[in-house]
């Protein structure tokens, strides 16, 4: 341990013992990053109102309550009828959009590049407000149609930057090659190009759907009505009271969420970058 | 050559089609953003110039400026979005340095308590620290039991909560544009620092920490643009008690459905936004603010 301590950490002549400091500090971060979100997860198994931990008693009382109420299970079911949606509609739009970006090389690339990544840029509340108008006027207030083009719109800068980037690693020559014997440039892009930036579309298709999944602020404008998302009923219950019922529907996210990432992992094996 | 030649004006035309037909596939996309975000918010703008008599006025812009509350809340948004990003630097920077001298293997099991708050929904993590940070959580019980105070102290509902919940999470949008630049300086250079007779500190200030800024400085900006424009977290941490500009917009939308105040508002939180992003854009690669993708 103290020969450890003494002997060099980097590729300068600083010691482990010198670093200590920096290995405390960096762990106690690292564990500060994560707790807070999984002791919900214990938490959300007490049978208190008040969410002890450890739980004095184990139950599946606030499970229960959440699979017994039809209010949460409508939002839910808005919200990943919403998030699916936005998945399907923002991977092709987002990726079609990215090759045409990459491919054509005309000097409005960079304007219109610079205009669909504004959605991640500007305050997302002009987003919401401006949402809000919007379909005031084209009645699709209260919709998941007009939910869906809205999250959409988030999740778009997202996929074209994903995309975009595995594109740039990508040598468009071999499409060159494919079309030099005799594919249509569309049958090139589908056989040739799409496979080796698929880490890419997967990994967008999931940003959208998380993105969607997990949207508050233009959720609370724009649905609402028969269509309330989940995001949107557990803001407005948090701004009332602290209802256990939200640990147990956290727990539940943050269990989809990992398990996506996983996903995600897995697909990251393959050898395309992105 | 000679057909060649001829052909060449034909051809050169045919690819200028070929481009724009391409650059047409980004119209779907394009119209989505027109439609839904640029065309509004072009009318918030028109908004923010009628009064309430329905004619042209700069009342809403006045009132801003004349009206204590309203630019109570400006100074509020900034001194938060300056605190958190402070303390994103002071606690982010010192994790991205710890992660980016270990080994890449487990560098990036470490990487993992950074990605994981970041794929989880804001709104669990804002969750999260209301029931841990309330009187009777596990904050102040802990304290307590450990003898760090003496009866349960309000640490949500307020400036601290906000700041706690703000700082956890903003930090890895600082955390992963500093460990990758981090990542990607030259570990010769710190060699031939310390070669040259350089003690490890003066070696990490005067080459590393200089080469590791561009990351530093993407990070921070992200941080500072986003703390502007938050809503959620400071909805819930901050219990009314600490109200920033979004909060003002959404409440004047809510509650007075005043679209006056409220576009003003929204109109200069967006013209600062962009003024920021576009000075620092001077500074930087637009690519390099987005992370390029993670």
């Amino acid at each position: 341990m103290l020969a450890w301590l003494k002997s060099p950490a980097s590729e300068t002549q600083v010691t482990h013992g010198q670093r200590l400091w920096l290995y405390v500090f960096a762990i106690i971060t690292m564990i500060l990053l994560v707790t807070p979100t999984l002791i919900v997860i214990p938490m959300s198994f007490s049978d208190s109102q008040y969410l002890e931990f450890p739980p004095e008693e184990w139950s599946l009382r606030w499970y229960r309550h959440y699979f017994g109420s039809s209010e949460w299970m409508n939002a839910t079911a808005t919200s990943l009828k919403a998030a699916v949606l936005t998945m399907l509609v923002a991977t092709p739009v987002g990726v079609v959009a990215a090759y045409g970006l990459h491919a054509s090389q005309i000097k409005f690339v960079r304007m219109a590049f610079v205009l669909l990544i504004t959605p991640m840029m500007i305050p997302v509340v002009l987003v919401a407000i401006g949402a809000f108008y919007a379909y005031v006027k084209l009645s699709l207030l209260y919709t998941i149609t007009g939910l869906v083009l809205a999250h959409t719109m988030l999740a778009l800068p997202l996929v074209l930057i994903v995309t975009g980037s595995a594109l740039k690693g990508y040598d468009m020559n071999q499409e060159l090659a494919a079309r030099s014997l005799g594919a249509p440039r569309w049958v090139a892009f589908v056989t040739v190009t799409l496979p080796q930036i698929r880490f890419a579309v997967v990994t967008s298709a999931l940003l959208s759907f998380l993105t969607s999944f997990d949207e508050v602020v233009v959720a609370m404008f724009v649905s609402g009505g028969d269509n309330p998302t989940l995001t949107r009923n557990m803001f407005n219950a948090l701004r009332d009271q602290i209802d256990p019922t939200i640990a147990s529907i956290s727990t539940i996210m943050i269990v989809v969420t990992s398990l996506l990432m996983v996903v995600a992992q897995v697909f990251g094996r393959g050898k395309s970058g992105g | 050559m000679n057909t060649l030649a001829t052909n060449a004006p034909g051809l050169r035309r045919d690819e200028g089609m070929e481009r724009l037909a391409l650059f047409g596939l980004a119209s779907p996309a394009l119209l989505l953003v027109m439609v839904i975000l640029v065309i509004p918010v072009g009318w918030l703008f028109y908004l923010s110039f009628i009064g309430a008599d329905g004619q042209f006025s700069l009342e809403n812009y006045a009132r801003m400026v004349e009206r204590k509350s309203y630019s109570r809340i400006f100074v509020t948004t900034f001194q938060v979005s300056l605190l958190t990003t402070g303390l994103c630097i002071a606690i982010g920077y010192p994790l991205a340095y710890f992660m980016s001298q270990l080994p890449t293997k487990i560098a990036n099991l470490c990487l993992i308590t950074v990605l994981l708050p970041f794929w989880t929904s804001l709104l669990v993590r804002t969750y999260a620290w209301l029931v841990l940070l309330q009187k009777q959580g596990l904050v102040n019980s802990w304290a307590i039991s450990l003898g760090l105070w003496d009866e349960p102290i309000k640490i949500v509902h307020n400036m601290t909560g906000t700041l706690i919940g703000m700082v956890h999470i903003m930090l890895p949008f600082l955390i992963l544009p500093v460990y990758g630049a981090m990542r990607a300086i030259d570990r010769d250079y710190l060699k031939a620092a310390s070669n040259l007779g350089a003690s490890p500190s003066r070696a990490f200030w005067t080459v590393f920490f200089p080469l590791s800024t561009p990351g530093l400085f993407a990070g921070a900006l992200m941080v500072f643009v986003l703390c502007l424009g938050f809503f959620v977290t400071p909805a819930v941490l901050g219990g009314g008690k600490v109200i920033l500009v979004s909060m003002k917009i959404v409440s004047n939308i809510e509650l007075f459905v005043n679209w006056g105040a409220a576009s003003a508002m929204g109109v200069v939180l967006l013209v600062l936004t962009v003024a920021i992003l576009w000075i620092a854009s001077r500074f930087l690669r637009l690519e390099q603010m987005t992370g390029g993708g993670h």
